[in-house]
């Protein structure tokens, strides 16, 4: 190093000295910065700090450059199959707060978009598409954007949604088109409308205003939700993505419209109905899916061949993936030992698995006490003839039964044997959170991604959840069988807590009906004679899940039937026609 | 069979005739399906070769490294056995205290077992036969944990000896009748097995061999986080009471920090062990062996490019820090290698590699002119030579050898050179190439490392060495290259000897010092005392600068500088990136995004990309559509899945089915102005309960009972 000199330095230098080197920092990286900065005996100290923060802050971004980088690496390198994909910061961003309507903005962007050629006689489309976002981030702003959006939106609104969002004035007797979801909590509720009463208010305001062409519009239309309207003044100021977040996640409840299934004028549906009518209509694009099937086919002597190694393979991506595990059943194992596992199946257990292992793959007579005892034998087994492979098939090891940790860990305990194959499927999107470390490694699972867009047809036909619609009829249809098989008497028991059910079904405070009050109806109408019967006969009831109990702050038992009111309105009218 | 059925979840599939089977062996499934058939079965032989290669030395590296921890748990356990049969006041008070090993193993979980496994085989060979590992999954409550220990240490003996069998038996059929009774039947069992052994003990009975029959019985606790803090503390206060009958000696395996103890035992429990800490080797320092013996040498002919090494290294550092799985990387991208790259064939040793060469076929050789570094190499030779390369088969087997043997040569200079390097910069301050010689590998295989700023930063501080400092790292530099058989390393190795001994010889010669350069720096130095505006000032210091360029160098400085040159020069010769090699491809393997959807892939990534962009999957001119939406003609579960993105935390199910049905009638072509427009018909209802079931199924909604016929998103976000 060089022979160092103190010297005084007038203050417009070093000003001056510093300035240069902030210049030299932007132009060159903060360890070449370093050099000079040993270099000029002037300012030397503070450019030194400088240099180390910016090295400093360099190494960070360079480390994450690097990581994403490396995770990244299918951005810069193409694809065997030449498939682009979306990013991870577009899948995992933060809740934003919704605009009341936006569903059905969204629904007329895509029947307005290219692949049919939809034309609409108003309004010439100047933005292509109008992608949602950019109108959310607007929204903030001023005024009078939002109302020119508003015009687009109507000019764009196909008839029919445009009918029906009119319609509401006229049908407004019945409900608000909008309403808190958690209608529990009575403050909140009041709350809830005082807003929407100003809300109202407001937008009536707008639509006096005679500048704004959309007056024919109902109010309750473009209602914002609520808190942004008190929230957001003026303000001209963005507001940025975490001040979103906390604005979505601040009120508890959410606004949506009151309407409700039973507006639909079709009839509802039951399972046979759903499957007949999904069965009749051909399936679209099956070249392309058929095309997809066949591409991942090619993999599969790779597959057998990792297996061989020790590895496990799991099958993930959108679609079914039944059928491409059936095909490489039968195309590569039909001379293997093989068990098939639907995870998907309610009523799969650990148990179930490990005794088809042991009772009919392995042929052992004997019982187990645990399944560690179980698993224990079977690697003894695999252990004395490696000559013996079994290969595993689980579709969806994901599946709601096979979820639990125990579950999970024997299953990688057997996927650990070296002559114990595995092949599974994952669908859930958050399906790999059942693995830690420790479980990964046991399974040793190479992924591969195979999207087939089949229907889960197989996969969701035990849950019925979501099919609401349908589900009357099976409780329809069980309660009648049930009933038949009492005596008259209880049926009339039975029928006249229906009844009164149905006498209180708009009252929103019924609790049930009180054993003390049933029984008084009972003896009335000559159902019963003494309390004890009528209890012998809930009990029964009660066995067959007709009817639930609950226990009221008064500490008496309150009577309810667990069925909703349409269905047992039906089930009146069949007994009344009976 | 199908394998659907609505009472059954398992299928069990046996082929029907046994003797027919005519079972596909690995090979069969290598050249299924994989790349130049002709070549599949030398290339799996050499890829087997390879990876079994590569998981010996990888276990010999293992044993090696946890060597050092397990010869002092070793030392542990015999001085505890020992120390019983001394009867001073002291070793008493210890005897109380059950002996207790700390492993802080470190948060990779997954590479416990192989540690556990070697130190179970470790003592049982040389300390005692009764060592017994338990997990904390197995041992729920105590009466399991008593029964583990039971049966594995007593089962690990009914299989040596055959008369006690119906003793064991007996005992570990109705062990869970009294915890208490239990752990008396292995003291019971415990004496008769010394027993036994003193007596037919015939020979000599030393003191050394007395030590040998009272061996202490190990119980191995896997991981001790996860044990119930309950059971634990029960099984050791009930193990204290035993402890002057059995020798019990506890190994805890922890994973984050020896004060779990603490927080798990009450003083009351811990009080009863006599507790020493161990600490295993860091995983880090792990897999920095792991790649100085298996990627860093030119041992292995299979190399990973850049991209790969930065994919497994980033999987290690960000996620598991498992070097178990890092060598699984490395066993895919093998394994991947050679499936798919024909060429692969001459991936081996030299010689072989020279064979192979002369065996290539016609396709073969095809594909070597279409390898992008043959044809750059063909680009830069003579006109008469790139048709004779290119037509000439016999004089491509030819050209082929020389730049195989070339590669060969490469490879044997780059990392020694490599190595010289990184001694040199890895002590300067704040490591402008990296601390660890891994980081210095990725950035000499992304590029020239010599034009990165970082490589010129760290040699002009490299020229700013003190002397002692220089005379060190040559000294090493020297050792690294010393034992390298190749002729032009021992050149350098030999000009770096006579730099040192110059350097060295500096201490005797006398020291001049120049002190007129001290004048003109300082000269103009006193100009600026004077008022000067900024272009004097600029001019000054370029002044000031120029002069101490022209400074005369002392000596040592020149020899410094002779040194650094000479160590650029050979980075610039040795370190070019395998990119610019002549048949790179054969060696190198490159398609990180395979490995890296293999090991670390994103399912909701993949989900969400198909639901979002299905033209990406299903290539079908409906469902092209501008960045960002997605036509109206796409999959049912798409447009379902797009309109919920619009929605809050709850989704009004009638909404959205109209919202649906009015795209899908778009899409149907019907006219908007029509009637039947939107109109939600039974087919239309059937398929959005088909696709709102998928999404439900996916786990994007769920059903809520907030509000009728509502279903809650579970996702975050829109668009």
């Amino acid at each position: 190093m060089s022979v160092l000199e103190v010297k005084f330095v007038g203050d417009g230098d070093v000003v001056e000295h510093i300035v240069d080197k902030q210049e030299a920092v932007q132009s060159s990286t903060g360890s070449v910065q370093r050099m000079v900065a040993f270099k000029s005996p002037a300012g030397r100290r503070g450019a030194r700090v400088d240099a180390e923060q910016e090295g400093c802050d360099d190494e960070h971004v360079l480390d994450e450059q690097n990581y994403i980088q490396a995770l990244g690496t299918y951005h810069t390198e193409e694809d065997e199959e030449g498939l682009s994909r979306v990013a991870g910061a577009s899948i995992f961003t933060f809740q934003k707060n919704k605009r009341a309507h936006s569903m059905a903005q969204t629904a007329s962007e895509l029947a307005r978009t290219p692949g049919k050629s939809v034309t609409f006689s108003a309004a010439p489309i100047a933005e292509p598409s109008t992608p949602t976002r950019t109108g959310r981030n607007q929204r903030g702003e001023s005024r009078t954007p939002q109302k020119n959006k508003k015009v687009r939106f109507v000019s764009t609104t196909p008839h029919r949604l445009r009918k029906r969002l009119t319609t509401p004035s006229l049908r407004s007797d019945s409900d608000s088109e909008l309403s808190p979801s958690d209608s529990g909590e009575e403050e909140e509720d009041e709350d809830g409308m005082e807003e929407e009463q100003k809300l109202k208010k407001e937008e009536k305001e707008n639509i006096k205003n005679p500048r704004t062409p959309c007056k024919g519009l109902s109010a309750a239309l473009y209602k914002t939700p609520a808190k942004k309207s008190k929230n957001t003044p003026e303000s001209l100021d963005q507001p940025t993505l975490i001040e979103e977040y906390f604005e979505a996640h601040s009120s508890s409840k959410v606004l949506t419209s009151d309407r409700t299934l039973e507006r639909l004028h079709t009839p509802k549906l039951d399972r046979e109905t759903l499957v007949r009518l999904l069965e009749g209509k051909l399936p679209c694009y099956s070249q392309e899916i058929q095309q997809l099937h066949n591409r991942h086919r090619k993999h599969f002597s790779k597959w057998m061949l990792q297996l061989q190694l020790g590895f496990s393979v799991l099958v993930y991506g959108l679609g079914s993936k039944k059928a491409l595990l059936e095909d490489f059943r039968a195309s590569h194992l039909s001379e293997e030992i093989h068990i098939v596992v639907n995870g998907f199946f309610p009523s799969i257990t650990l148990k179930s698995i490990l005794n088809a292992l042991t009772c009919e793959a392995l042929e052992y007579q004997g019982s187990f006490r645990t399944p560690s005892d179980q698993i224990q034998y079977v690697s003894q087994t695999l252990k004395e003839s490696p000559d013996l492979h079994v290969y595993l098939l689980i579709h969806n090891i994901d599946g709601a039964m096979l979820r639990g940790e125990k579950t999970q860990s024997a299953l990688g305990q057997l996927a650990s044997l070296p002559n114990l194959h595995l092949v599974a499927t994952i669908d859930h999107i958050q399906g790999p959170l059942v693995w830690d470390q420790f479980k990964q490694s046991q399974f040793n699972w190479l992924w591969w991604e195979c999207v087939t867009f089949q229907h889960y047809t197989e996969e969701t036909s035990y849950e019925n959840s979501l099919l609401v619609q349908q589900t009357g009829a099976l409780a329809l249809s069980s309660l009648t069988h049930v009933l038949r098989s009492l005596t008259s008497n209880a049926r009339g028991i039975f029928k006249l807590l229906v009844k009164f059910q149905l006498e209180n079904k708009d009252n929103p405070s019924y609790a049930g009906l009180s054993f003390q009050d049933f029984y008084q109806r009972c003896r009335e109408a000559f159902l019963v004679n003494s309390d004890l019967t009528l209890r012998t006969q809930l009990t029964e009831f009660r066995d067959h899940k007709l009817i639930r109990t609950r226990k009221g702050a008064d500490g008496v038992e309150y009577l309810i039937v667990p069925v909703d009111s349409n269905t047992l309105m039906d089930f009146l009218e069949n007994e009344e026609g009976d | 069979m199908s394998t659907s059925s609505v009472s059954k979840g398992c299928f069990v599939f046996k082929p029907s005739a046994k003797k027919k089977k005519t079972s596909l062996g690995l090979e069969d499934y290598f050249s299924q399906g994989c790349e130049g058939d002709e070549s599949s079965e030398a290339r799996f032989r050499l890829c087997h070769d390879l990876w079994d290669k590569i998981k010996a030395d990888t276990e010999v590296l293992q044993d090696e490294l946890n060597r050092k921890i397990l010869d002092s748990l070793l030392d542990f356990t015999r001085k505890c056995s020992s120390t019983r049969q001394h009867s001073d006041w002291a070793s008493q008070m210890r005897a109380s205290e059950i002996p207790t090993a700390a492993l802080v193993l470190g948060v990779n979980v997954p590479d416990h077992d192989m540690t556990f496994q070697s130190l179970s085989d470790l003592l049982q060979q040389s300390v005692t036969p009764h060592v017994v590992s338990v997990q904390a999954k197995e041992c729920g409550a105590l009466k399991h944990l008593m029964k583990r220990v039971l049966e594995k240490l007593m089962n690990t003996v009914v299989a040596v000896d055959d008369d006690e069998e119906e003793e064991a038996e007996q005992t570990s059929t109705p062990h869970h009748k009294s915890t208490h009774c239990s752990l008396s039947t292995l003291c019971d069992w415990y004496n008769s097995k010394t027993k036994k052994a003193h007596t037919p003990g015939k020979k000599r009975s030393s003191p050394a061999k007395d030590e040998q029959q009272q061996p202490p019985v190990v119980i191995i606790f896997k991981d001790l986080e996860a044990f119930n803090p309950r059971v634990l503390q029960d099984f050791i206060l009930i193990c204290s009471r035993y402890i002057e009958r059995v020798p019990l000696m506890f190994i805890f395996g922890i994973a984050t920090s020896p004060s779990t103890i603490q927080h798990m035992l009450p003083h009351s429990v811990s009080s009863l062990l006599c507790i020493e800490l161990f600490q295993s080797l860091s995983c880090t320092q792990h897999l920095a062996t792991v790649i100085d013996k298996m990627i860093l040498t030119h041992h292995f002919p299979f190399k990973l490019n850049g991209k790969v090494m930065q994919v497994l290294i980033s999987i290690f550092l960000y996620h598991d820090f498992s070097v178990r799985n890092f060598i699984k990387g490395v066993q895919l991208a093998l394994l991947e290698h050679f499936h798919s790259q024909p060429l692969s064939v001459l991936c081996c040793k030299k010689k072989q590699a020279l064979l192979n060469v002369t065996q290539l076929s016609q396709s073969d050789l095809e594909k070597i002119r279409q390898l992008p570094s043959f044809r750059s190499y063909v680009e830069t030779q003579e006109s008469e030579e790139q048709v004779n390369l290119l037509k000439n088969d016999t004089h491509l087997k030819e050209v082929c050898t020389k730049l195989l043997k070339d590669l060969h040569k490469y490879h044997k200079n780059y990392y020694p050179v490599l190595r010289c390097l990184h001694t040199l910069t890895s002590s300067l301050p704040r490591y402008p190439l990296g601390k660890q010689i891994r980081e210095l590998h990725l950035i000499c295989l992304e590029k020239n490392v010599w034009e990165n700023e970082d490589y010129q930063s760290a040699m002009k501080l490299l020229k700013m060495l003190a002397k002692d400092e220089l005379i060190t790292s040559l000294q090493r530099c020297i050792e690294i290259l010393q034992p390298v058989k190749s002729k032009r390393m021992r050149n350098a190795c030999v000009q770096l000897e006579d730099l040192l001994t110059k350097l060295k010889q500096l201490d005797t010669a006398p020291i001049e010092t120049v002190p007129s350069v001290e004048e003109s720096i300082t000269s103009p130095l006193k100009n600026l005392q004077k008022k000067t505006n900024l272009f004097q000032l600029q001019k000054t210091l370029l002044e000031m600068n120029e002069s101490r360029r022209a400074k005369k160098l002392s000596p040592f400085e020149i020899l410094r500088n002779e040194a650094i040159e000479f160590i650029d020069s050979l980075v610039k010769s040795h370190l070019s990136p395998p990119e610019c090699q002549t048949l790179n491809e054969v060696c190198y393997y490159g398609s990180s995004g395979s490995v890296r959807r293999h090991l670390n892939a994103t399912p909701r990534t993949s989900i969400q990309a198909a639901l979002s962009s299905p033209y990406y999957f299903l290539q079908n001119d409906s469902l092209k559509s501008e960045d960002g939406t997605v036509s109206n003609a796409a999959p049912d579960i798409c447009i379902a899945y797009k309109l919920h993105l619009e929605c809050g935390r709850l989704i009004n199910l009638y909404d959205w089915l109209e919202a649906y049905s009015i795209v899908v009638s778009a899409a149907e072509g019907v006219d908007p102005e029509s009637d039947s427009y939107g109109k939600v018909d039974e087919v239309k209802h059937a398929r959005f309960i088909r696709a709102v079931s998928e999404l439900e199924f996916l786990g994007f909604i769920k059903s809520t009972k907030q509000k009728t016929d509502h279903v809650a998103r579970l996702t975050w976000g829109g668009c």
